[in-house]
């Protein structure tokens, strides 16, 4: 309890709003909206995965949206071609763990930083798609739309297909060699090599990792409309960031674990539906993520300042 | 007597319910070097964070020149003449030196016109008092680290300070730089400048100081002038117990060799033609000055510069070392020099700090033993007397003795036969390091060969087997264990003492 507190901590906000929310607006409790509403949150779950691994190693990748565009576009075409539907999510991964090879080649390989790198990557994508698709949407062939199940079953299989990623990934953190690896790097990579760790491959291996992640959120988020959009995911990386950061992960990387970002993704995800309940202008939405996101960074900034004292 | 600069009475402080400083008294008259002692933990930094208003006591009285001040913050110590200089200078290494003087010393009022003629002019009286021969518009980067200890130095000078704080002054000097320091330390005393120094090494404090103070567990313990006491009963006082013998005997007689190097050199880091050998369960004494090369030469060992030229023998086969991950698989260690920075990860807790070169065993066929990494890392912890709350305790809470127990452990873990120890000691308290000498023993006797780093003579004289002597990037001289120091130190610094050490 006392070891993951800040897990804890979102996890009770989110349970306070919750329960707030039976009260004030006992609208947002019906089924069918918040299946949909878990359904699309699914792939910024996975997404925020990635990004968890990326900012645990003490790197940003904010190409994530434009990575998630791109698959989500070239899935939509491949699918058009007749290709059949079980290699799509393969496909997805590969394309996505390519792509994100492209960041941890330049950031590892070079040492370059993560956030001009990736701030490069994410323009290119999304500039080459508006090259390519010229606004026009990817109009997906027949039966793929919730992988031809009825659509509760469908949003059922996203939503659970999300959450055993989030666990497995959660728990091959913790229980890998790999995962200690990522946190000795993102705390000290150079205490790291010392140590006889490869903290460039490392740091490599994460952004292969998030693109993965990024690619299967991409095929997730595909199956749920006939179409796809060549700007799907614009923002997405911002909104995969804010929810590790409230989940608990320093943005300094190497402190904070996987089991914060469910609960981080969820507080975010559930004031837009609440304030409708709540009648509240939509407008506010941004605000009060803005506001969660301070609160957020506030109490750790507090939190490591208080444990920074007390050493002689 | 003249009234005492600084008064401390009763003096308390608790962090979230550790009691740091229990009812600690202390004064400093001018122009007395006022020594203050202590293992890691006993309190020091707390008192020097109250003295310089960096903390503020829960109870007792400051008093400055017999004036009690009600409250103390940095800005009212700066003013008030109370100068620290830490260990590492905190100074901007972009700025000149004269900039970086300015900055502390000239009022700050963002958009007035600098002059820097007169910028230039202040830095260069301050640093002719000191006798520094530094340029007022070198770089404070192109500085070396006595230099910039000295710029710090004039800094508080400027500033007209009355009361100079020193922590560690000497640890990263060489001995010459030390001697420097000391000529410095006497000319502000003749000015009746107050000097509270802190050091772990004793020898400094008897040279230097007139009066010590000994702090134990947030307690002072005495008070006295430094005539009337000895080492041994400064030891004494700081640890509660007797320390029967500052470096254990040596035991049993050295093996095979281990490691042998034929003209090793790397064009990298400077290092040229060493050549050497260490058997196993012999400790083999590197000393030098800090730049001839001791670091290089582990880190060559090591793999992380490797070598290019010369041969590396491991037990009698010719073996290269290309990464800190084969050397590792030929079972050489290296416990690194400033383990605050790289030899524990401070974010992460003791078990994984332990285990973290071993990951093979503890995460067999890739998943995570929890048994296993706990079984081990408790071990280690009761072997090498680790004091922490248990093994999730963070390495950053640890003192910095006891970090560097937990970086021991993660390489005693990987069973080297050759262990590369690059300043164990440095920066840790009396009875850690005496625990850590004895370690060292303890691990020769299992047969393991250390290569022993240290820029604390009597630790090299007294532990090794054999000394190596480096200057300049090469081995100068080879003496046996318990060498005359003199005859380490001359060597070090070339015959007759002159040339290469400025």
């Amino acid at each position: 309890m006392k070891e993951n507190f800040r897990e804890w901590s979102v996890a009770g906000a989110l349970l306070a709003v919750l329960v707030a929310l039976r009260f004030l607006a006992p609208g947002f409790y019906q089924a069918q909206p918040l299946l949909s509403l878990a359904t699309r949150e699914a792939p910024v779950l996975l997404v925020a995965c990635g990004a968890a691994l990326v900012i645990l190693s003490r790197q940003i990748d904010i190409s994530l949206g434009s990575q998630f565009g791109v698959v989500g576009v070239c899935i939509g075409l491949l699918a058009g071609t007749g290709c059949p539907a079980w290699l799509l999510p393969p496909a997805a991964i590969a394309l996505g763990a390519l792509l994100g090879a492209i960041n941890g080649a330049l950031v590892a390989g070079l040492g370059l930083p993560s956030i001009v790198i990736t701030l490069a990557t994410m323009v290119s994508w999304r500039e080459g798609l508006r090259l390519l698709r010229q606004g026009e949407f990817v109009t997906l062939p027949d039966g793929l739309q919730w992988l031809g199940l009825a659509q509760a079953a469908g949003q059922w299989t996203v939503v659970l297909s999300a959450l055993v990623l989030l666990v497995l990934l959660a728990l091959a953190l913790r229980n890998l060699a790999a995962g200690r690896f990522v946190y000795a790097v993102g705390s000290d990579a150079e205490a790291a090599r010392l140590a006889g760790l490869r903290p460039r491959r490392v740091t490599f291996l994460t952004f292969v990792a998030a693109g993965a992640f990024t690619g299967l959120a991409a095929m997730l988020n595909l199956i749920q409309s006939p179409q796809v959009d060549p700007k799907s995911g614009t923002g997405l990386e911002l909104k995969a960031i804010a929810a590790v950061v409230v989940g608990g992960i320093a943005i300094s990387g190497g402190r904070g674990s996987l089991w914060g970002v469910l609960p981080g993704v969820l507080l975010l995800a559930c004031i837009s539906p609440a304030l409708t309940h709540l009648h509240v202008e939509a407008y506010w939405e941004k605000a009060i993520q803005g506001g969660v996101i301070l609160l957020a960074v506030v109490a750790d900034g507090l939190r490591s300042r208080r444990a920074g004292k007390g050493q002689s | 007597m003249s009234p005492p600069l600084l008064e401390l009475r009763q003096i308390e402080k608790s962090y979230a319910g550790v009691r740091a400083l229990r009812g600690v008294s202390f004064d400093l008259r001018p122009g007395e070097v006022h020594a203050l002692l202590g293992e890691n933990g006993a309190g020091k930094s707390t008192l020097v964070k109250v003295i310089t208003g960096a903390v503020e006591p829960d109870a007792g009285a400051i008093l400055l020149g017999g004036r009690a001040l009600a409250r103390l913050t940095p800005a009212e110590a700066h003013a008030l003449g109370i100068a620290c200089i830490y260990q590492q200078p905190a100074l901007f290494p972009e700025l000149s030196v004269a900039e970086n003087l300015a900055l502390r010393l000239d009022p700050a009022t963002g958009l007035r016109r600098v002059d820097w003629k007169a910028r230039r002019a202040t830095a260069a009286q301050l640093l002719a008092r000191l006798g520094a021969p530094i340029p007022p518009d070198a770089a404070v980067r192109t500085l070396s680290m006595p230099e910039q200890q000295l710029v710090e130095i004039a800094c508080a000078l400027g500033a007209g300070a009355r009361i100079v704080i020193m922590d560690e002054p000497t640890a990263a000097l060489t001995q010459r730089e030390q001697e420097l320091l000391f000529k410095v330390i006497d000319e502000l005393r003749a000015d009746g400048v107050g000097i509270i120094y802190i050091s772990h090494r004793l020898g400094e404090i008897f040279r230097l100081a007139d009066r010590v103070t000994v702090l134990r567990d947030g307690e002072s313990v005495g008070t006295c002038p430094a005539g009337a006491i000895n080492e041994a009963g400064l030891i004494k006082l700081m640890v509660g117990r007797e320390v029967s013998q500052i470096y254990p005997p040596r035991t049993g007689a050295p093996g095979a060799p281990v490691l042998k190097l034929e003209a090793v050199g790397c064009s990298v880091s400077g290092v040229e033609n060493v050549s050497l050998e260490i058997r196993a369960g012999e400790v083999l004494g590197l000393a030098g000055l800090v730049g001839a090369g001791r670091t290089e030469l582990a880190h060559i060992l090591f793999g992380l510069t490797p070598a290019t030229s010369g041969r590396i023998l491991i037990e009698g086969g010719a073996k290269t070392i290309r990464s800190p991950r084969e050397a590792q698989e030929l079972r050489i260690a290296y416990v690194p020099e400033d383990r605050r920075r790289h030899g524990v990860i401070l974010e992460m807790p003791i078990a994984h700090n332990a285990t973290l070169a071993i990951h093979r065993r503890i995460f067999p066929r890739g998943w995570l033993r929890d048994r296993a990494e706990r079984d081990l890392t408790l071990d280690y912890m009761r072997q090498l007397a680790i004091k922490a709350a248990g093994p999730e305790a963070k390495g950053g809470s640890l003192s910095g003795g006891n970090q560097q127990k937990v970086a021991l452990a993660r390489w005693l873990a990987t069973q080297p036969r050759l262990l590369i120890l690059d300043e164990p000691t440095q920066g840790i308290d009396v009875g850690a390091k005496s625990e850590i000498h004895r370690l060292i023993r303890q691990l020769t006797a299992e047969g393991i060969a250390v290569l022993l780093i240290s820029s604390d003579l009597p630790e090299v004289v007294g532990m090794s087997d054999r000394i190596a002597v480096m200057r300049g990037g090469t081995l100068v001289a080879e003496l046996p264990g318990g060498a005359d120091p003199h005859a380490v130190m001359a060597a070090a610094l070339g015959q007759g003492g002159k040339g290469e050490a400025a």
